[in-house]
């Protein structure tokens, strides 16, 4: 082969996985080719053009949200109702998203409750526990999980888990009743508790994928310190791999968190939702954000529908900071223990 | 080379792909007329089909969703290039549609409202929108209680039933109309809709109207009571009230079947009325009509005294631009309009659980269906 | 630890002679048959107090299990090991409990579903069967799927293979953190605030009519940061020597990336690319608000309604009648095939192509 000589070949970077920066400046901005040139502009637009749609959709929501909460005559926050038609109060608009708030809080904070701890068992059994060969076809299963769409377990758990679900609401009912939370009335058991069931089973794959991956990353010298010190294996995992992965298991069930705030379709297919709030969790009423949305949005005229979107930007937001803090705690996370590996 | 030979195998895979997926497009079929269990009437010659063809969008109402259904079955068999997608997004949904221009015509269990005929005006181009009753119904009000085989209410009772003030089945006002029946303890579960809906809206006006003391709250489209169990869609509240002991619901008479048996009402006359089919024409006939020029819309007497009329009855209508509708679809728009109101598509509707409309009203309708433009 | 001497107290372990060092263990078949006992008396329980959900019986079994085999653990080997014992139990019933729901979802599917999959079901539209006959079919959600799916890998693959490029090969400063940190969270966008900001823009707006496109873009803005994410994690892997080879041989950068580095990485774009279809094919929030959904085959995604899979369930599950029922859970069993199908081929093409990363 020619080597062609008038190009100086570029100084190879001992170690690092990416071109250094000095090598950077050299090829991108240095670069007198109009191919590179032009190849540069183009992933530098599609970059800014990923940035410009999210601002777009913010700045849009926003928009509408503002049409909407100038007329609004409720406060926004604390009202419980959501009439943006103004049928019980003479066409002014009243609406809020308080019962919004609290149905979905509620119904996150049961996913979360009972995902994080099996998912973390899970994690556990993938990395620590299963034999080798069983490991990739469990974390394969696991990840069948996740693909499953969110309409089919809308199905499954408004057809076959609802249901199934009567006698043991009752049975909470017989013995934890007295606490109000777990207080039923009987009828179809399309409650808070349903959604959290089924948005727990949704979001299982999605902690048990991350703090897999942490409890991986925990480095093999702690461990081995650990079982030469005649640890048992749960010791060894409360010791070692457990404090390692704290934050990871953190930011996993943020991320688990993210998912749940957002569920639509699951959620609209298994409630039964009013606008009220219950401190039953297990009666029927209530609803969430995008639930409300799904429910209402063909139904709303114009303003309607903007006092909707308004409801949407609140869940933009928050989704928008609790996936942005899961992010920042992992790559805080990848940084340091880079370190060790 | 070997990347080279890579890259021609993904490319060749890719061309596989495509291709298959162009077969595919060639061997589907919107042919399902074997299975259809011959529900077709021989009406399809009468049909005229002038000039229809393409897509038609229409939403609305889903309490005419099965008439549309069976209409739509005979239509297509006459006219064959159409496609008729009407969309059960309730009564609200459709008037919202229709007023931003997107759908052909609306369905609605409500007439207009003077807002919404001003604001029709802007995609009626300087005319407007007016309804053309075309399905009438009883909204039966479907329960499930085991045992009980026929039950007797009255206004107040249903106000009270579906504003919690009544708890159970045996509660007195209920044992009161029901000498004989013998009632459980077991709690009542009220279930409403919690889509906006001209069914809630035309039972919650009958609550008010037959028992204004009973029942405190603004009749409308959205459920105004607090409490009560929900579902979407008419389908979804029947779907409920089978599932569940003890429920209570109200629905158009077409979802009350499989198990959910209806209620008898007590109006002004003297023996209790079944919600059916006749009895619902008997309360349409006594409507007055209320609508301006070439708007038909109807005003039902919710406190009938005569014999056998179900007065929870509700009329559909089709809505349309009088003039000014969109020229790409009104000829297709009045081919349909013209069949479901002519003598077969109406004959059609009692196979189906609904009331046909009476004919001096129908008569006015094909004649406005003529003049749209 | 315990460094006493252990006599042999009658427990079955002891007989293979323990070593002076080791403590007494339960012998290995143990907790298989704690298991085998435990289900046993879990489900005589069940019958006895004739409790008739079957979960019932599997959680008496399981709790059964772990309180018998720490019992026992800690009896005869101490607490620490009982300790252990308990997490192992814990850990596997975790995991079982994950595996109940996805073995229940796919067996009730495939039984429900079966009912009315067949040829004709996956060949025909739904045409003017009413909801509540039997017959009908989902050939014309399919369509639309596909074509919606389509498109939406139209648009947002180039971007996001674009974009990844340009975070990878390019990316430095203010602007490459800025995009990193918002694919991040783009990728927890709810699907509905994406179906919302194209119907309030594209439809309500700009005044377009609904179609599988006004679908098909929302879809690409919930998949654009799947495939930057998927991109960015392969060209990572691609190792730095091939680009030094070729840049090093006078390519220029670009030809490089599009001639080296991509074709080595194209196996784990693939399958990345694969995953995100298999994620938005199944989501049915924007496409309910967005594409308006039709019983007839529409080929064209530019013009007017079309069908959708997702969609499609969706409407049949809320006809509420039994031939809908049937028809929604076929439907969900095509979907689930399909994205499973989509799965193991994108797995297998990880597999096949795997980046030799040179180590």
């Amino acid at each position: 082969m020619d080597i062609p000589t008038d190009t100086p070949p570029t100084p190879a970077p001992a170690d690092d996985a990416r071109p250094t920066t000095t090598e950077q400046k050299r090829t991108a901005r240095g670069a007198t080719r109009p191919g590179d040139r032009i190849f540069l502009g183009l992933s530098r637009g599609s970059g800014i053009a990923l940035l410009a749609i999210m601002a777009a959709v913010a700045a849009f929501l926003a928009y509408r949200s503002s049409v909407a909460l100038a007329d609004n005559t409720g406060n926004f926050f604390t009202t419980f109702e959501w009439d943006p038609a103004g049928i019980s109060s003479d066409g002014k608009p009243v609406f809020g998203i308080a019962v919004l708030v609290f149905g979905t809080i509620v119904s996150s904070i049961i996913a979360l409750v009972i995902a994080v701890p099996v998912a973390i068992g899970i994690a556990l059994f993938i990395s620590h526990y299963a034999p080798r060969q069983l490991a990739t076809p469990i974390a394969f299963v696991i990840d069948l999980l996740a693909a499953v769409p969110s309409i089919v377990y809308g199905l499954w758990g408004a057809i076959v888990v609802a249901p199934n679900l009567t006698g043991l609401y009752s049975w909470l009912d017989d013995y934890f009743g007295w606490t109000g939370i777990f207080e039923y009335e009987g009828g179809a058991p399309r409650s808070l508790m349903t959604v959290g069931i089924l948005l727990a089973i949704m979001i299982l794959p999605i902690i048990t994928n991350v703090s897999r991956e942490v409890f991986l990353q925990v480095p093999k010298m702690h461990e081995e310190a650990a079982i030469a010190l005649g640890a048992t294996r749960w010791e060894v995992i409360r010791m070692s791999v457990l404090p390692f992965g704290r934050s990871g298991i953190i930011s996993a069930s943020m991320l688990g968190l993210g998912r749940a705030l957002g569920e639509t379709i699951a959620v609209a297919t298994v409630l039964s939702p009013a606008f009220l709030i219950k401190a039953s969790v297990l009666d029927y009423g209530g609803g969430t954000f995008a639930q409300n949305i799904a429910s209402k949005f063909s139904e709303a005229d114009e303003y309607g529908r903007d006092a909707l979107i308004a409801s949407g930007l609140v869940l933009f937001v928050i989704t928008l900071l609790v996936n942005g803090a899961a992010r920042m705690i992992i790559a805080r996370r990848k940084e340091y223990s880079g370190a060790n590996a | 080379m070997k990347l080279q030979r890579m890259n021609r195998r993904a490319l060749t895979l890719g061309a596989l792909a495509v291709s298959g997926a162009l077969a595919l497009t060639a061997c589907g079929s919107d042919d399902t007329g074997d299975k259809d269990g011959g529900k077709k009437s021989n009406a399809a010659s009468k049909i005229s089909c002038d000039g229809a063809k393409g897509q038609l969008m229409a939403s609305g109402s889903s309490a005419q969703k099965n008439a549309i259904d069976a209409w739509v079955a005979n239509y297509r068999s006459a006219c064959n290039d159409v496609q008729l997608n009407y969309k059960p997004d309730g009564s609200g949904a459709g008037i919202t549609a229709f007023l931003q221009g997107q759908t052909a015509f609306a369905g609605s269990d409500s007439a207009l409202k003077p807002e919404e005929i001003e604001k029709s005006k802007k995609v009626c181009k300087s005319s407007q929108a007016i309804d053309l009753p075309m399905v009438g119904g009883p909204i039966a009000v479907g329960y499930n209680v085991p045992g009980v085989d026929s039950l007797v209410l009255d206004a107040k009772t249903l106000a009270d039933i579906f504003n919690d003030k009544i708890k159970t089945w045996d509660d007195k006002a209920i044992a009161k109309l029901n000498p004989d029946a013998k009632l459980p303890g077991t709690k009542i579960q009220a279930f409403h809709r919690s889509d906006e809906s001209g069914t809630t809206d035309n039972f919650t006006k009958y609550l008010k109207g037959a028992a204004p003391a009973a029942w405190p709250h603004e009749p409308g489209k959205s459920w105004e009571a607090k409490g009560g169990q929900s579902a979407q869609g008419s389908s979804g509240v029947a779907q409920q009230v089978k599932q569940t002991a003890g429920a209570i619901s109200y629905m158009e008479l077409s979802y009350a079947k499989e198990g959910i048996k209806t209620v008898d009402l007590k109006t002004g006359a003297k023996e209790p009325v079944k919600a059916t089919v006749d009895n619902a024409s008997k309360a349409i006939s006594e409507a007055k009509s209320v609508g301006k020029g070439k708007d038909l819309a109807l005003e039902l007497n919710y406190k009938p005294t005569a014999e056998g009329a179900y007065p929870i009855t509700l009329v559909t209508y089709e809505i349309v631009c009088e003039k000014g509708n969109k020229a790409d679809t009104l000829a297709t728009t009045k081919s349909f309009l013209t069949y479901i109101a002519s003598e077969d598509g109406q004959a059609v509707l009692k196979d189906e659980a609904y009331a046909p409309i009476p004919t001096e009203i129908n008569a006015k309708v094909r004649e406005t269906i003529k003049g749209l433009s | 630890m315990s460094i006493t001497t252990v006599k042999p107290t009658g427990t079955p372990g002891g007989k293979s002679g323990p070593s002076e060092l080791q403590g007494a263990r339960l012998p290995r078949w143990s907790p298989y048959v704690i298991a085998v006992g435990s289900l046993a008396v879990g489900c005589g329980i069940g019958l006895a107090a004739g409790l008739d959900s079957r979960m019932q019986w599997g959680l008496i079994a399981a709790i059964l299990f772990v309180a018998v085999s720490y019992g026992l653990s800690a009896t005869v080997e101490g607490t620490r090991q009982a300790k252990d014992r308990l997490a192992t139990s814990v850990v596997w019933v975790m995991f079982l409990l994950a595996v109940v729901p996805l073995a229940s979802l796919i067996y009730e599917t495939v039984k429900r579903g079966s009912k009315v999959f067949d040829g004709y079901f996956l060949s025909h539209s739904m045409g003017v069967v009413a909801d509540d006959e039997a017959g009908g079919g989902i050939y014309h959600a399919i369509i639309g799927t596909l074509e919606q799916v389509g498109l939406a890998c139209l648009i947002a693959v180039p971007i996001g293979l674009l974009t990844a490029i340009y975070l990878v090969e390019y990316g430095r400063g203010k602007l490459a953190k800025a995009v990193t940190f918002f694919v991040d969270v783009m990728t927890g966008i709810p699907s509905i605030v994406a179906g919302l900001f194209v119907l309030s823009f594209w439809i309500l707006i700009l005044g377009f009519d609904f179609s599988g496109w006004a679908g098909a873009m929302a879809l690409s803005i919930l998949m654009m940061p799947v495939v930057v994410r998927s991109t960015e994690e392969m060209l990572k892997l691609v190792p730095n020597e091939l680009r030094e080879a070729s840049l090093a041989l006078g390519v220029p950068k670009w030809r490089t990336i599009l001639k080296v580095v991509l074709p080595t990485a194209i196996g784990g774009i693939t399958t990345g690319v694969m995953l995100a279809v298999a994620r938005i094919a199944g989501e049915t929030a924007p496409v309910l608000l967005l594409v308006w959904t039709t019983p007839f085959i529409n080929t064209n995604p530019f013009d007017g309604a079309q069908g959708s899979l997702p969609l499609y369930i969706y409407q049949q599950y809320q006809s509420g009648n039994q031939a809908g029922y049937d028809r929604a859970w076929a439907a969900a069993l095509a979907l689930i095939a399909f994205i499973m199908i989509l799965n193991l081929v994108a797995r297998g093409v990880a597999r096949w192509k795997a980046p030799k990363t040179g180590r």
